[in-house]
C-alpha cells in the first residue's frame, strides 16, 4: 500500500544522509515514480540531508534532523528540518556562474532545485526547513504534468 | 557500494578504473587519495575511467573538480572516460561537461595526452 505519511528523526551523522536517501528511494518507488524520478527524488533528499547534517547541525550530536514524507493525491512533499543557525537562500552563490564553475562545493541546492518541481527554503533562528515537492502523475494525479 | 579503484598504466598514462559511488565521505576520500598518491609519485597524466560509477552526488562532483584543478595546477592533465548516463547528465546540468575533457574510447583518450 502506498504510504500517506512517514516521519523520521535522525542523528546528525553521515549515516543519516544514506538512510534519508534510502527512505526516499523506497517511498518514491512505492508511490510509482519512474526510475529516473526516483533517482532525482532520492538525490534531492540526500543533498538536503547533507546540508542539514553538515551545514545546519554541523554534526552536533545534540541536534537532530527531522524528515517527513507526505503523499497527497497531487504531490510527494518531503520536509527536512535541522536545528542549525538557518540558511539564507539569498546568500547561496550561483554554481553555474563562470567564476563559480570550478568551486568544489555549493551545488547541492542547485541540484535539489533541478530535480524537484518546487523547493521552498524556510530559514529561522531555530534552524532551516526545506520543503521538496514532486508532482505525482498518472492515475493518482489531477492531470498536472511535472514541469522542469 | 563505496568507491573501488584500480590503477594501471598505458603508454605513460595512469588509468584509474573506478566503480561504485563517489559521494560525501568515503567515496570522495578514496578519489582524493588516489589522485594525491599519483601526483606524489610524479604521475601527472591521469585518466579516470568512470564507466562503473553509477552514482555521484554534489560532494563527488566537487571532488572531481578538485582533482581536475589540482592536477592541472601541477602541470598535469586529468581526463574522464566512459561516463555513465547519470554522471553525464549531472555534468551537463552543472555545466561541467565542457570543463572536463571527456572521452568515450580508451585508446584515443590515451593518445590525447600530450
Amino acid at each position: 500500500m502506498t504510504p500517506e505519511r512517514r516521519s523520521f528523526t535522525l542523528d546528525s551523522t553521515l549515516e543519516t544522509v544514506d538512510n534519508a536517501e534510502q527512505a526516499a528511494n523506497e517511498i518514491a518507488t512505492q508511490i510509482g515514480f519512474n526510475e529516473e524520478e526516483v533517482l532525482q527524488i532520492a538525490m534531492a533528499v540526500r543533498e538536503a540531508a547533507v546540508n542539514a547534517v553538515l551545514h545546519g547541525n554541523a554534526y552536533d550530536p545534540a541536534k537532530k534532523v527531522s524528515l517527513d514524507f507526505e503523499h497527497t493525491a497531487a504531490d510527494l512533499v518531503i520536509t527536512i528540518r535541522d536545528q542549525g543557525k538557518g540558511l539564507d537562500p539569498a546568500k547561496i552563490p550561483d554554481p553555474l556562474a563562470p567564476e563559480n564553475l570550478l568551486k568544489t562545493s555549493g551545488r547541492g541546492i542547485f541540484l535539489i532545485r533541478s530535480f524537484m518541481d518546487d523547493v521552498q527554503i524556510n530559514p529561522s533562528t531555530s534552524g532551516t526547513e526545506i520543503k521538496l515537492i514532486k508532482h505525482v502523475h498518472g492515475p493518482a494525479a489531477d492531470g498536472k504534468e511535472a514541469s522542469q | 557500494m563505496n568507491l573501488k579503484t584500480t590503477t594501471r598504466q598505458v603508454d605513460g598514462v595512469n588509468i584509474v578504473d573506478c566503480s561504485g559511488r563517489i559521494t560525501l565521505g568515503e567515496g570522495s576520500v578514496v578519489l582524493r587519495d588516489i589522485v594525491k598518491d599519483l601526483l606524489g609519485k610524479g604521475q601527472k597524466k591521469i585518466l579516470l575511467n568512470l564507466g562503473e560509477v553509477n552514482y555521484i552526488d554534489s560532494s563527488g562532483i566537487g571532488e572531481l573538480v578538485s582533482a581536475y584543478t589540482t592536477v592541472k595546477n601541477q602541470g598535469g592533465e586529468l581526463k574522464l572516460l566512459n561516463l555513465t548516463k547519470k554522471v553525464h547528465d549531472l555534468l551537463q546540468i552543472t555545466k561541467l561537461y565542457t570543463v572536463f575533457d571527456v572521452k568515450d574510447d580508451e585508446t584515443s583518450a590515451v593518445k590525447a595526452f600530450r
